[in-house]
């Protein structure tokens, strides 16, 4: 136990400490525990309710395990019975049911299949054991397009993020670098704009779409959100930091305009780019409300669509989506995990020293 | 407002090798596939812009670049701007303007409507303003929150832990999630018979309905709007964190100063220009607060936590009947709040980069 | 790279490009196993007319409701569409009479629900229902027999069913006593038991009347009193549609007012869990209504290619694969010699289910007028919205009733004025 703990923190320990634990040891040591239970907690839940079976969603209290129920092969009977576990007056005993009449449970025990005992339902708990209800996995990818789908989100988030990249570094460039009049006007107009949420303008923005005749086309929904001005924002403030000295050298060694962006500035803006693409990969694959919006003809469904046709008038049919939602969060994940160092070294690293 | 800064001054003349540098770690990262085809490509266009520049000198690169995204930023962002402001002096039916009829200012009338503004019960479109009440509330307790919890976060990544970059990942994680599931889950979790209630229930406790509830339900939007974005501002306090030079500690160690004096006088001070800059995305991002809010408790109880984007969505165009008239106006009205924000946001980095210059 | 940014940006456009001449798009949602259902049936309709192509685009309910009306403003869409919001956005459907072989097999078995789906005094031929649905209630038989307390019989009004279900939830320490969906749609059949009527002599929306007060103040007093489940109403604002058929599923309630819709869903998550039965509409003071309603297909106006979309209907209408439809989905049936001829073969092993549709056939007849005429008035949506928003607030302890009444005429008159009314 202990030694898990120094592996969790190392202490700051020192004079005036209860035994060689300072009090911010404490206060990091449950902030970090805390933390993991809340920030892992909900996710690894989803994940195991994604195995649930759809009566086992809506039951109360929720199980932390998916179950299913265990069943016996009983002779003169056709289908495998259900097993329950009955506590009564003769004792506790695993029967299995034949039918339930009212309050009152017709019974046999398995290795006694002629007599039939009358059980009230009070007294029974389903038998279970645990399992996993894979089918929530299988079905969708056999009635669903989910490579087509998969294809459909791929591409939308790799040329948004490509396009996102390029122009969001071309504009910050020249609003980062050049003096021009109209340069306050243009960087206001950006800042303002950040902070216009997409769910207010979304039918003017329809009827353009509508109007240039890309409703229903995957480029519909990536040139909409390409020129996000937080990027612009963003790698402005990066580019800033970088000493117009060097451009200057570079003027000199008859470098042009086009070179000095290609060749000077953006490798040094790496990191903020490595941090927009990392956010623009991740707001495009999560995005939701727009490609609804502008898709719904199924070759052009990205997951996200795709997953929400399970939502009908009714009933929603949370088995699917949560299964679904569980295989549309691995992308997002492996991304993460492959590009984690950029975003610490983009954010946090390099950034400020 | 210096979010990030390029590493180590370079020195001029030694332009060509440093820029190599950097971009190797990408060029590993994305592949020369990709690298290799593009730099081919920005090669292949050079002669053309060099002829480009010669003929229409600095200004004519400048327009170069400002292009490609200010022309999609025009069609795709300002002109539906400008059509909400055409929508809202409108009504009827029709999504093209030239099928609408011209109303004036009626849209805005009808929404400030109001004998009294501190009772939205007195005004004819009472949910706007519960709507805009609901949202001050919500900026104000988003703000506090979220500074205290990230500031928290921050300070403890920044010790000297092992595994660090495993507890950063952790934090971090709900940002990568779709903010539909995040609603979805505690949603899951909130509800009366949800998980939270199960735990409870088994603990001896008596179940509380948290989506029901009214301050319940209005915290429970705030606390999972922080749990969801608490990991991006943690970053960029962590890196104002990193940047306080160490030695600073180190001296007030050996004078003995106590940490909490340590954190008033020398981390606080220094971290102040990232804290801006998390106060005013914060800020910005509170008030268009609606996905993750709008999943789970969808406004309720009642009109608790019926935010204003969520308003604007309902009436211009979940509802059957859609109104889009008011909504645009609706939306003009809190575009002006958000601009004037934004004036804020920038007199503030103005004083701050002039305060950087003094020193 | 760029070659290949080329082919899959002229994917993309591919995908946008016209229509082929034979295609017919159908905008499907779902809520169980129709949607595979459908399939099967356009697949053997595509095979029995090889010059067309049918291609099913499944989406959200959310689509159709908020954004296929979008989408139809701007003279888009799919060529045929399962719609519920029939009679508001009637504007926009295809009359197919000039493309039916037999326009009078269409009047003789769909002409009941016409009205529906066209505009007010029009006579076209827009499309058929593919379900008709009926609100109504279900008790939890198990927990009734548990309590020792009878289910309320006949000719039982909304006050002894209430109070029945609240003993039981006493007896048994259930959530709550019963729930109703959070939608004006489920209020109004009882609304209309209680002596109310919405439409006004001039067709416009009259203001709220004695019948709806009453019932709409019985509803706040059980939701004060706790017998009925406070969050499926109280937990959203707006006019979100919230169901409560879970805390039903899990025997939270005893009692469930939602509609015919529900069996199949029960069936499948309740399974053998309790006994349930469907009951019909309990009785008010002015007679014992649900309201009917349901689902249609409908041709939509800015198909290229009205011809196929004809055909598609023609085929889809026919006697027996209605039936088979209905059978298969557990879905009431809107042809009227199906419904007359009866005798359906549910796909299911379930007694509660067959016995529930027997039930919600005979409820049927027991829809009032003031009932009957709504699913073919154009102001039901505005009036459902406005009920569902306002009296929400008032169980919320935010409004009044006497508030919320006339918020709700506000409201309405606010709608009757942007959409031109």
């Amino acid at each position: 136990m202990t030694r898990a703990l120094a592996f969790l923190t190392r202490r700051r320990g020192g004079p005036g400490s209860i035994g060689g634990w300072h009090w911010t040891d404490v206060v990091t040591f449950f902030w970090l525990g805390g933390g993991l239970i809340l920030m892992f907690g909900p996710a690894l839940w989803l994940i195991l309710s994604s195995f649930k079976s759809p009566a086992q969603l809506a039951e109360f209290p929720p199980s932390a395990l998916p179950y299913e129920a265990r069943t016996a092969v009983v002779e003169g009977y056709d289908r495998p019975l259900p097993l329950y576990v009955v506590q009564d007056e003769a004792g506790t005993r695993t029967l299995a049911e034949v039918r339930r009449v009212g309050t009152v449970a017709q019974m046999v025990d398995p290795a006694n299949p002629g007599e039939i005992q009358k059980v009230n339902i009070a007294n029974r708990t389903p038998d279970r054991e645990v399992g996993f209800a894979v089918e929530n996995y299988t079905e969708p990818f056999l009635h669903f397009d989910f490579l087509l789908y998969l294809q459909n989100s791929v591409f939308v988030t790799t040329v948004a993020t490509l396009i996102t990249l390029l122009t969001n570094s071309m504009a910050a460039f020249a609003l980062s670098k050049y003096q021009f009049p109209g340069r306050a006007v243009v960087m206001l107009v950006v800042l303002a704009t950040l902070m216009i949420p997409l769910s207010v303008i979304l039918v003017p923005l329809y009827s353009i779409i509508s109007g240039l005749g890309l409703f229903n086309s995957l480029w519909g929904v990536i040139l909409p959100t390409v020129a996000t001005p937080t990027g612009i924002f963003l790698l402005r403030q990066y580019m800033l930091t970088i000493p117009d000295e060097l451009l200057e050298a570079a003027r000199m060694d008859h470098a042009s305009e086009w070179q000095i962006y290609w060749r000077i500035v953006l490798p040094l803006t790496a990191p903020a780019l490595a941090v927009l693409a990392i956010f623009s990969v991740v707001w495009r694959w999560n995005d939701f409300l727009w490609p609804l919006v502008v898709l719904s003809r199924k070759e052009v469904y990205t997951l996200q669509v795709g997953l929400n046709t399970y939502a009908g008038e009714l009933n929603v049919q949370w088995h699917f989506i949560l299964a679904m939602t569980v295989v549309t969060m691995i992308p997002v994940v492996l991304v993460f995990i492959f590009l984690q160092r950029f975003i610490t070294a983009g954010i946090a690293g390099s950034g400020l020293k | 407002m210096t979010l990030l800064r390029a590493s180590t001054p370079i020195s001029p003349n030694r332009w060509r090798n440093r820029a190599a540098e950097p971009v190797a770690s990408v060029k590993a990262l994305a592949g020369a596939v990709v690298t290799a085809p593009l730099g081919w490509l920005a090669r292949a266009i050079d002669p053309a812009l060099r002829l480009w520049q010669r003929a229409t000198g600095t200004g004519g690169m400048v327009a170069f670049f400002l292009l490609p995204n200010m022309a999609i930023f025009g069609i795709f962002v300002l002109l539906p701007l400008v059509i909400n402001v055409a929508y809202s002096m409108t009504t009827g039916a029709a999504l093209f303007l030239g099928d609408r009829d011209f109303i004036g200012g009626a849209q805005y009338a009808r929404l400030l409507d109001c004998t009294d503004y501190t009772r939205p019960s007195s005004c004819a479109e009472d949910q706007f303003w519960i709507a805009v009440r609901n949202t001050g509330l919500f900026v104000i307790c988003q703000v506090s929150l979220m500074i205290v919890v990230a500031t928290i976060t921050a300070l403890i990544l920044n010790r000297d832990l092992r595994a660090r970059s495993f507890w950063r990942a952790v934090f971090f994680f709900p940002v990568l999630l779709s903010p539909v599931v995040v609603g979805l889950i505690w949603r899951w979790i909130l509800q009366r018979d949800g998980l939270l209630n199960a735990f409870l229930v088994a603990g001896g406790f008596d179940p509380v309905n948290w989506l029901i509830e009214r301050n319940w339900a209005f915290f429970a939007t705030i606390g999972v709007t922080t749990w969801a974005h608490l990991g991006f501002y943690t970053l960029i306090l962590l890196a104002g964190l990193q940047a306080i030079p160490r030695d600073l500690y180190e001296a007030a160690e050996m004078d003995g100063t106590p940490p909490a004096r340590v954190f008033w006088r020398i981390t606080l001070p220094l971290l102040m220009p990232n804290m801006l800059v998390v106060i005013v995305l914060v800020l910005i991002r509170a008030v268009q607060v609606f996905d993750e809010a709008f999943v789970l408790t969808s406004g309720g109880p009642g009109t608790a936590t019926l935010y204003i984007t969520q308003y604007i969505y309902e009436v211009g165009f979940a509802s059957l009947l859609k109104n889009l008239g008011l909504a645009a106006a609706a939306s003009i009205l809190m575009g002006g709040v958000l601009v004037v924000l934004t004036l804020i946001q920038l007199l503030l980095a103005r004083r701050n980069e002039a305060r950087g210059k003094l020193k | 790279m760029k070659k290949t940014m080329t082919a899959l940006a002229a994917l993309a456009f591919g995908f946008a490009g016209a229509a082929h001449a034979g295609d017919v798009r159908v905008m499907w949602y779902s809520d169980g196993v129709e949607g595979e259902v459908i399939a099967d049936l356009l697949n053997r309709f595509m095979a029995e007319n090889p010059g067309i192509n049918v291609i099913l685009d499944n989406v959200a309910y959310k689509v159709v409701q908020e954004q296929l009306p979008i989408q139809l403003e701007a003279g888009e869409g799919p060529d045929i569409a399962r719609v519920t919001n029939l009679k508001a956005i009637a504007q926009h459907w295809l009359d197919l009479t000039p493309y039916l072989q037999d326009p009078a097999y269409w009047t003789e078995n769909f002409g009941a629900q016409a009205d529906w789906m066209r505009e007010d005094g029009s006579s076209a031929i827009t499309g058929f229902m593919t379900q008709i649905t009926l609100t109504g209630g279900y008790a939890n038989k198990t927990l009734f027999d548990q309590a020792g307390v009878a289910l309320p019989g006949e000719g039982a009004t909304w006050d002894d069913w209430v109070n029945a279900s609240a003993e039981v939830a006493k007896s048994q320490d259930t959530a709550a006593a019963f729930a109703i969906d959070r939608s004006g749609h489920r209020i109004s059949g009882p609304n209309v038991s209680y002596g109310a009527n919405y439409i006004a002599a001039d067709g416009k929306p009259a203001p709220v009347d004695a019948g709806t007060k009453e019932f709409a103040a019985k509803l706040v007093g059980w939701v004060a009193d706790g017998k009925m489940l406070k969050d499926t109403w109280v937990a959203a604002s707006g006019s979100s549609y919230r169901a409560a058929a879970d805390d039903f599923i899990n025997a939270a309630i005893p009692f469930y007012y939602s509609g015919s819709w529900q069996i199949a869903n029960l069936s499948t998550k309740i399974g053998d869990a309790f006994d349930w039965v469907a009951i019909g509409s309990p009785c008010g003071t002015a007679g014992c209504s649900g309201l009917a309603g349901g689902a249609a297909m409908v041709a939509i106006k800015y198909t290229k290619n009205p011809e196929e979309v004809a055909k598609v209907m023609e085929f889809l209408a026919q006697e027996d694969i209605v039936r088979e439809f209905s059978e298969r989905t557990l879905f009431l049936p809107a042809h009227k010699a199906v419904v007359a001829k009866g005798g359906l073969d549910w796909k299911t092993d379930d007694p509660n289910v067959k016995a529930a549709l027997d039930v919600f056939v005979k409820a049927a007849g027991q829809i009032e007028p003031a009932a009957a005429a709504l699913p073919a008035w154009k102001w039901g949506s505005a009036y459902y919205g406005a009920l569902v928003n306002r009296i929400s607030q008032v169980m919320a302890g935010e409004l009044t009733l006497d508030d919320a009444f006339a918020r709700i005429d506000a409201d309405i008159a606010e709608q009757v004025a942007q959409q031109g009314g």
